[in-house]
């Protein structure tokens, strides 16, 4: 406006001044926004920092390969968290990965718009906002007070309701990122729907099923809540027992974060840069993995 | 090749497959194949269903069970006594959205701030992106890591400025207390990290949708950059941000670890963010391993009263976010 | 009658198209020795008229071309002979399409097996994300072809033209290769099941001037042994490759877009000597 205002002289005011209220304002504001969205990283950096100066001190063999130590020992490891980590999202994955892959082939391909396919996408999405201990909740209803005792088949059930809905909406996803004409040309072949499917469409979306795949598998392995109330913990190592309970990183990491032993507090730290380490490397598998180069 | 002989393709077609050596018509493996996968993907896609019904059914069923026992006091005594089979879950209750609603503040703030940076060309192409990931990885990390941090690293750095709080602006009730250790401040700062990637990422996709041509409009006549990012950008993608922040605070809500371990687990709600405090999950967490039966029923309450509380405010947040979609397909 | 001593009768074919099949006696034995006689009396997408009166019967071992502007309904005819409409909510058809005799609309037909024994060539090359060796062999895994795969592969890429620009690749991605070429692919993974009938549905429209000519040829080349029936917005290009044509037309007048044929004959005298206004208008490019 005062440009204009200022109409004959207008050639002068076309210099940029510095002293002007408004370009004042707007550069103080663009180095706030700036600094602030800095700072919203300082804590991502700090628990990366810390991670690797408290927890990397003590990574050797032995820290992957022994027991959890008892109250006031000075040594031991955390192979049984480690294995029983595996072993929970491995069963967590068995249950699963089925349940979601096939319901997200049942959305992006036979549901189109029926009823049926409505209530599974709202169902995806009530699950995947819903607080994850309320899936342990209901894990201990249906197998800890049912078979008696915590155990790590009710650890697997938890974890397996939060993979559900991020693997089935991934999934869908992806499968509906296949080009039409792809589809198009194997149905004009010949191909029944299911050969269609299997032949062309699930090849087709591998990497990006993969990456939802994996993102749903190393959130489920940092998963702690759910697992208090259905794994537990164990101090012994996992011996194919499922009706047991079993040990896992994310437990041991909040049991230990309190104790008043020096080497258990460091264990947890320890602990917690494996656990991150493994998400972090599935991660960036799951990056990997979607921009293999696919064409040209 | 065992057909049916009421299928009259295999003998109709058989001039063409003289001609063609090679095409027939699906055997009877194929069809069973392709029925057996339409049901089992019909089947398993009903699964999902079931299985929501079952997490919804077995807590109603469960918490019906206690409720009749534990009355309406359940929900306003404040007074959590297994051993005096007291149960009342008030200051959870409050607790919850208290804390929720610090980090609302504080992360959806930081957020939105973090969307409008990584979406309105302050950076290069390639730096938005590559900020945008390290923002995911935060998301990544597991909540228990958080807690252990909020433990050793941010309670201790805070110890210095909460006691100057409490000692030159104690008359407030927000630092009426003095921080001894967890609490309801800890709690919320690291909830509000752990909320930052979702409302920045839900936040920045309702900027990016933002016509350009709007901006330019903007531009042309005559607009700073901050101008055109408060009248045009914001307003119009009002709907997204708003959205993130809901589906935020839902996210909020449901978080259980670092709030077990920085809230402080005291049944016992006060306004100062120096005092310690509980929520529903941290309440869930901390009670469960080791409660008795009548304890689980009423553990199974407060499940139900957190399912329902997520439930409504990501019913909300998904209803804003469609509302928003719907109202950019005009503008698109 | 054969096909041939049809063909050379272009009398009859005028006189198939302005009788109907089921009254005119002369088009009725003509019918029995088309490759595919199609006659469709109407095609509805739901409550939608799509094409109407499309008589066009298909002749062995020549090229038909299907042209006339967009809207025209020659796809969807075109999409018809192997049904691929099905897959189009509301699909209905009111006539027939006789394939050697039996109608594929007939109610016992598994459309499945009417498109094994078809071949199609899509407007955009659709190869798929797996290895040039793989898209090939695509088919043969479809029908369960017992026998020497590497033989058949080479035969069709041979006859597709591509043999010898990928031999040395042939675990490449089918993807990897230009639009051309994937074009190519695609009529080789076509015409490894040797089909009865290969359909195109604007082939070319993807693709540059040098690579269109390289598909033509190819058609040429192809037709000693398939039938091909093509859809084409480029008119020189039926010309240059058709020995039939069928030009259609699209009727707005009673408020929807209903296509339907107008004229079929000969390419040669469609283009040289029009009968009907409508497409003599159209050769001389007075609409599109």
């Amino acid at each position: 406006m005062e440009g204009l205002s200022q109409g004959p002289r207008a050639e002068a005011s076309f210099r940029l001044r510095l002293g002007d209220r408004r370009t004042f304002a707007d550069r103080a504001l663009t180095l706030i926004a700036i600094g602030l969205g800095v700072s919203a990283l300082l804590p991502l950096f700090s628990v990366l920092y810390m991670l690797v100066v408290r927890g990397s001190p003590l990574l050797s063999l032995e820290l992957l390969t022994e027991l959890t130590p008892g109250a006031g020992m000075e040594s031991g490891g955390i192979g049984n968290a480690i294995l029983g980590t595996v072993v929970v999202v491995m069963l967590a994955a068995g249950m699963s990965l089925p349940l979601g892959l096939f319901a997200a082939i049942y959305l992006a391909e036979y549901g189109e718009d029926s009823g049926l396919s409505v209530v599974v996408r709202f169902a995806g999405k009530v699950l995947s906002g819903m607080p994850s201990i309320l899936a342990g909740v209901f894990a201990y209803a249906i197998a800890v007070s049912a078979l008696g005792s915590f155990s790590a088949f009710a650890g697997g059930v938890a974890l397996a309701i939060l993979i559900v809905p991020t693997v089935m909406l991934t999934a869908e996803e992806a499968l509906r990122l296949v080009p039409s004409k792809m589809k198009q040309a194997a149905l004009g072949m010949g191909a029944t729907r299911a050969q269609m499917v299997t032949k062309v469409l699930i090849p087709t979306a591998m990497p990006g099923i993969l990456t939802g795949v994996m993102l749903a598998l190393s959130r489920a392995a940092g998963e702690t809540a759910p697992l208090l109330l259905t794994a537990l913990f164990s101090d012994y190592w996992f011996d194919g027992k499922l009706g047991e309970p079993i040990a896992s990183l994310a437990v041991l990491i909040y049991n230990f974060s309190g104790s008043p032993f020096e080497y258990q507090v460091n264990l947890a730290w320890a602990a917690s840069l494996v656990l991150v380490a493994l998400v972090l490397l599935f991660n960036v598998l799951a990056q990997v993995v979607t921009r293999r180069p696919e064409e040209h | 090749m065992a057909q049916p002989a009421t299928k009259q393709p295999v003998s109709g077609l058989s001039e063409a497959s003289r001609r063609s050596p090679i095409a027939r018509p699906p055997d009877a493996w194929q069809g069973a194949f392709e029925r057996a996968f339409r049901w089992t993907a019909c089947g398993l896609a009903a699964g999902v269903v079931l299985l929501l019904a079952g997490v919804v059914f077995e807590v109603v069923r469960r918490a019906g069970g206690s409720m009749g026992k534990l009355g309406f006091a359940f929900l306003t005594d404040s007074v959590w006594d297994a051993n005096g089979d007291r149960f009342g879950i008030l200051p959870s209750i409050v607790g919850t959205l208290y804390t929720s609603a610090l980090a609302l503040l504080i992360g959806g703030g930081l957020g939105v701030t973090t969307a409008i940076v990584l979406s309105q060309g302050f950076l290069p192409r390639r730096a938005e992106l590559v900020m945008k990931n390290v923002i995911e990885l935060l998301a990544a990390i597991p909540s228990v890591v958080y807690g252990l941090w909020g433990i050793y690293v941010l309670i201790p750095a805070l110890r210095p400025i909460a006691d100057l709080l409490h000692e030159k602006l104690g008359f407030l009730p927000l630092f009426s207390t003095k921080l001894s250790g967890p609490g309801i401040l800890p709690a919320s700062l690291v909830l509000s990290i752990m909320i930052l990637p979702t409302v920045t990422a839900i936040a920045r996709e309702g900027m990016v949708a933002v016509p350009r041509r709007l901006a330019a409009a903007a531009y042309g006549l005559g607009a700073t950059r901050w101008e055109v990012i408060f009248r045009v950008i914001l307003p119009t993608a009002r709907g997204g941000i708003f959205g993130a922040l809901v589906l935020g605070f839902g996210r909020a809500l449901g978080e259980t670890m670092a709030l077990a371990m920085l809230v402080g687990n005291t049944n016992r709600f006060g306004w100062s963010l120096l005092s310690p405090g509980n929520t529903l999950s941290a309440l869930l967490a901390n009670h469960f391993p080791e409660a008795g039966e009548v304890e689980v029923g009423a553990l199974m309450c407060a499940a139900l009263v957190l399912l329902l509380i997520t439930l409504a405010v990501n019913a909300l947040g998904s209803l804003i976010m469609r509302r928003a979609r719907r109202g950019l397909t005009g503008l698109g | 009658m054969t096909p041939q001593e049809v063909l050379s009768n272009t009398a009859t074919i005028a006189d198939h198209r302005r009788t109907r099949p089921a009254t005119g006696e002369a088009s009725r034995v003509a019918a029995a020795e088309w490759l595919v006689d199609c006659q469709i009396e109407k095609l509805h997408y739901g409550s939608f008229l799509a094409v109407r009166d499309a008589h066009v019967p298909i002749a062995g071992n020549q090229i038909t071309a299907f042209i006339g502007p967009s809207g025209c309904g020659k796809s969807t005819v075109l999409r018809s002979l192997n049904r691929m409409n099905d897959f189009i909510p509301g699909f209905r058809l009111d006539g027939s399409v006789r394939f050697q005799g039996q109608d594929i609309y007939g109610p016992d037909v598994d459309p499945v097996a009417v498109r094994r024994s078809v071949g199609m060539v899509f407007q955009q090359p659709n190869p798929f994300a797996m290895s040039i060796y793989q898209n090939v062999a695509f088919g043969l895994k479809l029908n369960r072809f017992k026998g020497d795969y590497d033989e058949r592969v080479e035969t069709a890429l041979r006859g597709a033209a591509l043999w010898d620009e990928v031999k040395d690749k042939l675990s490449a991605s089918g993807l990897s290769l230009s639009g051309g070429q994937q074009q190519r692919l695609c009529i080789a993974r076509a015409i490894a099941v040797e089909p009865a009938l290969l359909l195109m549905d604007e082939p070319c429209s993807a693709l540059d001037p040098i690579a269109t000519r390289r598909i033509e040829d190819l058609m040429l080349e192809l037709k000693e042994r398939y039938t091909i029936a093509i859809v084409t917005h480029n008119l020189q290009q039926a010309q240059r490759v058709a020995d039939r044509t069928a030009f259609f037309y699209v009727d707005t007048s009673a408020g929807g877009r209903t296509g339907y044929l107008i004229e079929y004959r000969a390419t040669g005298e469609l283009f040289d000597d029009p009968r009907e206004d409508r497409t003599k208008a159209y050769l001389r490019g007075e609409f599109s």
